[in-house]
């Protein structure tokens, strides 16, 4: 059947909005005054300040680091000085305050240390994995996942493949497509460097088919490279979750609940790729990221090279401005965004796009009751019931959210996208899952006290009895001279 | 910047609303019902009316009972459940029967539910069994078409078009014995419910729903599947006392069941698999009745009865969860 034509069951094509900015060459972000670098990660995780308010900065020193690996740390990308450590509005859609480092920025270009080439193949694969870290890297497709952890996990998991993804299937984003198409070499030579990291066997590069170009150009840049092999996968959304792409490469799918390497394969960002030859070849950290700045709302819209902590504010002036019918911004795509509190929010490394839409590309309407037309399950790639999970998560009825598959949903919102009632459904399945965590944590928090007042009371116990003993044993001593007496006065 | 609808993403839409999908599906029935007011005249043009009027009516006073937003009700559903019982009922239907059961069907089929999204049983087919059964006579009316003449540039109207000394006559499905000329049925010229006859602007309608991607063609499949392969294996076997596979499909309301009754949204099962049984379990249904039942069309039976079997189907038949079928690597 024409079924089996699509590289899998689900998925939508929604208005691109590409054309705004895949001709327009990267552009580079004229130098910034302030930065903002956040103290607080994505994943929670926080790191300490190594550099005292008032000291001078040069671009590439290691400002920040955290106490493990999952904890990435911050470098900074200006010359000048480090002015406060103060809570400032973070790019939650709930504007909440974390604690930033902010730079002033003196406006010279140069880094701060010279970093002599250095060829990865007499490098051991540990020493690539331990620069990766050393550089500050994650995954810059949006996840944000400290990419040398990645590979070290991968390594130890014996994958063969490295699948690289330049799926970019968001509407509007092109950073991906514009870094394939003029630096290619640049992401390949970074491909080359993961497949020694993890001694696979061989690395496919996935484009979307709507990327001609970008397509050439990497076609170009693998020519001589027996293993490396480009793959042009068709556009649907969404491509370029991790596993759809590999059942669209490989036709294998990853098992719900399972990560990719246990198919043996790791996939990473074209973007990543690039970010790991620059500290691997030149020991130079992540800081900076190709971003798209784009939307109806933009006077200008392109792609930028920002430095990582730029205000939005400053992004979107340097695109033009905002024109008055912008009605939101959002950082990322428009299927998996996040909405910005306020355009004086910084960046980070896993923003990838900043997009000002008008009401009549947000088309928001007031939702309606649900009418069972199952376009949501149509369209679902995962092969869940929406519908289901929002009518139980609207009741709060978590474990049949559960059951329809909650904890299997990527929150792609497909079923949003399509429903003709317009229902908010990503919204019911994220308050699902956040109320979900909160209580992960909370029967955790109280495992937690458990075990400790258990350990306590046997603690306790164990000293009574000690105590005791101590005590029996002292008894004893006294009266065994006791008894000794009375024997030997018996004796007497 | 202010406004503070939903923030969750995605921040962007297809476009496409409930009450589109509502006027698409009822501008696609509009041909076939055109059809019956042509082969039927005035009375069919009543019958259409009061059942479109008493479904808004009753939908927009039990919004306002129910305090809810009012103008609701032009929002294509009653429109469509009216004109859906409009078409299944004979054209000789009285108008107060007609706009009776229309206002049970929303009223009783649809509000006591809790509105739009919420009935378990197709409204109008639920409308048309409660008239069958409180007003078996005057369903039961059938009327031979009164076609206009087109006679030298003038249209000659006859009295009966006009519904005055209607001449009754026997459905195909009462009277097969009779047999009509493939092009009768394919046309509608021949007597039954208003909208039911004319096969051909049935499925032409309903091809356009599947085009226009309102419908899924499953459903439709289905049912013509499930109705023809019985009805094909029993004719083979003894044609003197089973209808051939061609009458079932052209005859009494199957088209109109296959591409607009069984498929409403809100009573048919959502996944694919789903659908194929719902399809199935309607076509199947129908030869039942049709061949073996007291009534001699069993269209609004059949679908009431999957409907009732929805949820069951719902609950078993899911859509398999992206890499559940690589069970061996779990």
């Amino acid at each position: 059947m024409f079924l089996s034509a699509r590289p899998f069951a689900g998925g939508i094509h929604p208005k691109g909005f590409k054309e705004l900015t895949e001709d327009k060459y990267i552009d580079r972000l004229d130098s910034p005054d302030h930065l903002y670098l956040n103290l607080q990660q994505r994943n929670g995780a926080k790191l300490v300040s190594l550099v005292e308010v008032g000291e001078t900065v040069f671009k590439g020193q290691l400002l920040a680091k955290g106490s493990s690996d999952m904890a990435v740390p911050l470098h900074s990308p200006v010359n000048g000085k480090l002015e406060a450590i103060k809570e400032v509005t973070s790019p939650h859609p709930a504007g909440l305050k974390t604690s930033c480092m902010v730079l002033s920025n003196n406006g010279d270009p140069r880094w701060g240390e010279d970093h002599r080439p250095c060829d990865y193949r007499q490098l051991t694969p540990e020493q690539i994995i331990q620069k990766v870290l050393n550089a500050g890297i994650v995954g810059l497709g949006g996840a944000a996942f400290p990419t040398g952890v990645k590979l070290r996990l991968a390594r130890q998991a014996k994958v063969h493949t490295l699948l690289i993804n330049g799926g970019e299937c968001e509407p509007y984003l092109t950073c991906d497509d514009r870094l394939m198409r003029e630096q290619a070499a640049e992401i390949v030579s970074g491909v080359q460097m993961m497949l020694k990291a993890l001694g696979a066997q061989q690395a496919i590069i996935a484009v979307e088919d709507n990327k001609g170009e970008a397509i050439a150009m990497m076609a170009d840049a693998i020519a001589e490279l027996p293993q490396i092999s480009l793959k042009s996968v068709p556009s649907l959304y969404p491509m370029g979750s991790e596993r759809h792409l590999i059942k669209a490469v490989t036709g294998e799918m990853v098992p719900p609940g399972q990560l990719s390497t246990k198919l043996g394969i790791l996939v990473n960002n074209v973007a990543t790729a690039r970010a790991v030859f620059h500290a691997v070849r030149f020991s130079r950290p992540l800081i900076e990221r190709v971003i798209t700045v784009s939307g109806a709302a933009v006077e200008e819209p392109g792609n930028l090279v920002v430095p990582i902590g730029t205000l939005v504010s400053q992004l979107i002036a340097q695109c033009g401005g905002l024109k008055v019918d912008a009605a939101r911004l959002v950082a990322g795509g428009p299927m998996m965004g996040q909405a910005l509190p306020s355009p004086f929010v910084p960046t980070d490394k896993s923003i990838g796009g900043v997009l000002a839409l008008t009401e009549s590309e947000l088309r928001q309407e007031q939702s309606h009751a649900c009418v069972r037309c199952g376009s949501c399950v149509e369209a679902c790639p995962m092969g869940l019931m929406p519908f289901q999970m929002a009518a139980y998560s609207r009741v709060s009825d978590w474990p049949q959210a559960q059951h329809f598959g909650l904890d299997n949903c990527l929150l792609c919102g497909a079923c949003s996208y399509v429903c003709p009632s317009k229902i908010p459904l990503v919204q019911y399945f994220q308050h699902a899952r956040g109320n979900l965590n909160a209580q992960r944590s909370m029967r955790q928090k109280s495992a937690h006290a458990r075990e400790l007042t258990q350990a306590r009371q046997l603690r306790l116990a164990k000293e009574a009895e000690a105590k005791k003993a101590a005590k029996a044993a002292k008894a004893s001593k006294r009266k065994r001279p006791a008894r000794r007496r009375a024997a030997s006065g018996g004796e007497e | 910047m202010s406004k503070m609808l939903a923030l969750a993403s995605p921040h962007t839409h297809a476009g496409t609303s409930t009450t589109r999908l509502m006027y698409i599906v009822a501008a696609c029935l509009l041909p076939a019902a055109a059809a019956g007011v042509l082969y039927f005249g005035l009375p069919a043009l009543i019958v259409l009316a009061s059942c479109i009027a008493a479904a808004c009516l009753s939908e927009w006073l039990c919004l306002l009972l129910r305090r809810r937003d009012w103008r609701a009700c032009m929002d294509g559903s009653a429109l469509l459940t009216g004109l859906l019982l409009a078409m299944s009922l004979p054209a000789s239907t009285p108008w107060w029967v007609a706009a009776f059961g229309s206002a049970f069907a929303i009223i009783i089929g649809k509000q006591v539910f809790g509105g739009l999204g919420h009935n378990p049983f197709n409204p109008a087919m639920l409308g048309r069994v409660m008239l069958l059964i409180c007003f078996p006579v005057e369903l039961t009316d059938w009327r031979a078409i009164a076609t206009p003449d087109f006679a030298d540039g003038e249209i000659i109207l006859s009295a009966a078009w006009q519904g005055i000394d209607a001449i009754s006559a026997a459905t195909p499905l009462y009277n097969m014995a009779e047999g009509l000329s493939l092009v009768e049925l394919v046309s509608g010229a021949h007597p039954g419910s208003l909208g039911e006859t004319s096969s051909i602007l049935i499925l032409l309608g309903g091809l356009a729903l599947v085009w226009l991607k309102i419908i899924r063609p499953v459903i439709p499949v289905a049912l013509l599947l499930g109705l023809g392969a019985p009805a094909l294996v029993a004719h083979l076997i003894a044609p003197e006392s089973f209808d051939s596979i061609l009458h079932h499909w052209l005859s009494g309301g199957t088209m109109l069941a296959a591409f607009f009754i069984a498929t409403d949204l809100v009573s048919s099962p959502t996944s694919n698999k789903g659908q194929w049984v719902f399809g199935l379990g309607c076509g199947l249904l129908i030869w039942l009745i049709r061949s073996f039942g007291s009534y001699p069309e069993g269209v609004a039976f059949a679908v009431l009865i999957m409907n009732a079997a929805t949820p069951v189907i719902d609950h078993y038949l899911r859509p398999a969860v992206f890499g559940s079928q690589s069970a061996h690597l779990q």
